[in-house]
């Protein structure tokens, strides 16, 4: 090791200064990489091993919530779904229960059938995309063509729903925007078997591909012990044996009444990991099923809100299951029409922390597979 | 756009309020309030209950004293890990709160449950992040997931975290050099 030169002059506080070694090689994955996302990861290696590891996100931080700390509850709506596009009713969901309870209305019935259904199919098209992506770093493009392809069934669907692709704006406090097609749950319950079937052959070609479990397995295992302490969430913890979903654990709208299995994996490993987002899928149809059964075949689907809601002197914290994990909400109300301070607590902005603990002692081409594994969004953890 | 510019029509007398009936408290939730009262029955004069609802609970703490909560909740308590911190900006009341949200992974009895722990720091008119007297002991000792939790909320409210083994800022430039963003007098551009 050289020499520790420390630099006389007094540094900024956010500043660092490094000494450089022979040995120990920095370098900078990202953020433009296509296999770090929108995301830096700065690696210090030795000769193949990682033996240091500092996310660097930030590259896309919008400022979500300083925008909507001025802006009223409802205009928020378009701008919060941003982080995570293709999952954008998840990530809308808590903001929305926190603003109905803040305000202090009643969902009508169908309303929240409507919502589990596209929430669920949004999980599913989220999914979807995470896994193409994950499937191409891993060197496995068929991986990428089918989910890229699958997800379009549903984009299509979601579309004659909501009008959007992918940015829907859908859910509203109060329900949702606008009521389903005719004829809609003909039409869901064809393509969510069609999708079930599709996706069930993904086994076939990755999951049990070999090559993918010698690249995975016991690949940045994360023990119970260690997923509970650093907080983690969503696919992250469940593949480390801990038994916890919001869905089941704190149900919201009518979660309480469908039945809903929480995928556990007790490995731990890159391939639990990814392995749990794909059993969410499967679970996903059979939501979508049982809801589209028991949802009310007609009736409304909005409360009708006054036109410029206020919250009281109040505070409100909500959690949903997302995609990634759990997504919070907390939002601190000062009986103004705009939110005094809104806070977003995403699961990949949670599941980050894993990424240091996990990468160190990995070798560097495992990185992708460690990383992509964390089920993470960049855009999402900047906010 | 222009607004055609009318008389307004002549207000009709509002008819006469009826009084509100009087609201009773409903009574604090009994699993809620027991191990809130764990937490007040050991530290009665430093902190306060600010409310008992269902599933949620929050109490805030003196910042003196914020570390030694925290750490007999952690020892004391099935909360294990914080999911969310968030940092507030009081300007009128020259303070900046800091609200850690516990949850529960390993107790069944605990998953629907939040805990918020909440305290305030002085604020200051010019900050000089990690130099003034907006500082708070770090919580990574016991809950080890505030770690990026504490660092965004070093960097947006400027409030330091001392222990903290690693203050640098995480989603904003290393060479920002203006206010910390989230305070109500950092000023959207065209707003």
């Amino acid at each position: 090791m050289t020499e520790q030169v420390i630099p006389t002059k007094q540094m900024p506080p956010g500043l660092q200064v490094e000494n450089i070694d022979d040995r120990i090689m920095t370098l900078n994955v990202g953020p433009q990489h296509p296999g770090s996302g929108h995301m830096r990861i700065i690696v210090k290696i030795d000769g193949d091993y990682i033996v240091d590891a500092d996310p660097d996100p930030g590259y896309v931080h919008r400022g979500e919530e300083k925008m909507a700390e001025s802006r009223n509850y409802i205009t928020n709506i378009p701008h919060l779904e941003r982080p995570v596009i293709h999952d954008s009713c998840n990530i809308l969901y808590p903001y929305v229960l926190g603003v109905e309870d803040l305000v202090g209305i009643e969902v009508p019935e169908r309303a929240k059938y409507v919502r589990v259904i596209t929430a669920e199919l949004n999980r599913c098209i989220y999914i979807q995309y995470w896994l193409a992506i994950y499937g191409i770093f891993l060197g496995h493009s068929t991986m990428f063509m089918w989910p890229a392809g699958d997800r379009e069934l549903l984009i299509d669907l979601m579309e004659k729903i909501t009008g959007a692709r992918v940015t829907h704006a859908y859910f509203i406090p109060g329900g949702v925007r606008n009521d389903v097609p005719a004829n809609f749950e003909d039409v869901c319950l064809r393509q969510v078997n069609y999708f079930e079937k599709r996706i069930k052959e993904y086994a076939d070609i990755f999951y049990d591909n070999p090559i993918l479990k010698a690249r995975t397995e016991d690949t940045g295992v994360l023990s119970k012990e260690d997923a509970i302490r650093l907080g983690t969430t969503g696919s992250v913890l469940r593949a480390s044996g801990v038994d916890y979903d919001i869905r089941v654990k704190e149900p919201y709208d009518v979660y309480d009444e469908l039945d809903v299995h929480t995928n556990v994996l007790k490995a731990g490993d890159s391939y639990a990991r990814s392995k749990i987002p794909w059993l969410d899928m499967l679970e996903s149809c059979n939501i979508i099923r049982q809801a589209l059964e028991k949802m009310p075949k007609s009736g409304s689907i909005r409360t009708k809100l006054k036109p410029n809601p206020k919250g009281g002197d109040d505070e409100v914290y909500r959690r949903v299951e997302s995609g990634r994990g759990a997504a919070g909400c907390h939002i601190i109300s000062k009986s103004k029409p705009e939110p005094y301070r809104l806070k977003l607590s995403v699961g990949s902005f949670r599941n980050l922390i894993a990424l240091p603990y996990l990468l160190k002692g990995e070798k560097l081409g495992n990185m992708p597979a460690v990383y992509w594994s964390l089920n993470y969004w960049p855009v999402e953890a900047d906010r | 756009m222009s607004k055609a510019e009318t008389t307004p029509p002549p207000k009709a007398t509002p008819p006469p309020k009826a009084t509100p009936p009087e609201k009773t408290e409903p009574p604090a939730p009994a699993f809620e309030k027991s191990y809130v009262d764990q937490i007040t029955n050991q530290f009665s004069d430093d902190v306060e209950v600010e409310y008992i609802k269902e599933n949620r609970t929050r109490v805030n703490v003196k910042k003196e004293k914020i570390a030694e909560v925290a750490k007999f909740i952690k020892d004391n308590t099935p909360f294990d890990h914080a999911e969310s911190v968030t940092g507030v900006d009081f300007p009128e009341d020259k303070e900046i709160g800091v609200v850690y949200h516990l949850g529960s992974y390993t107790d069944d009895t605990y998953s629907k449950q939040v805990l918020a722990l909440a305290t305030r720091v002085p604020r200051e008119e010019n900050p000089n992040p990690g130099n003034d007297s907006t500082k708070l002991p770090s919580l990574r000792d016991m809950f080890y997931s505030v770690e990026f939790h504490e660092r965004e909320v070093f960097e947006m409210l400027g409030v330091y975290f001392e222990s903290h083994p690693d203050n640098r800022r995480l989603l904003l430039p290393e060479d920002w050099a203006d206010l910390p963003p989230l305070r109500k007098d950092f000023r959207n551009k065209g707003r």
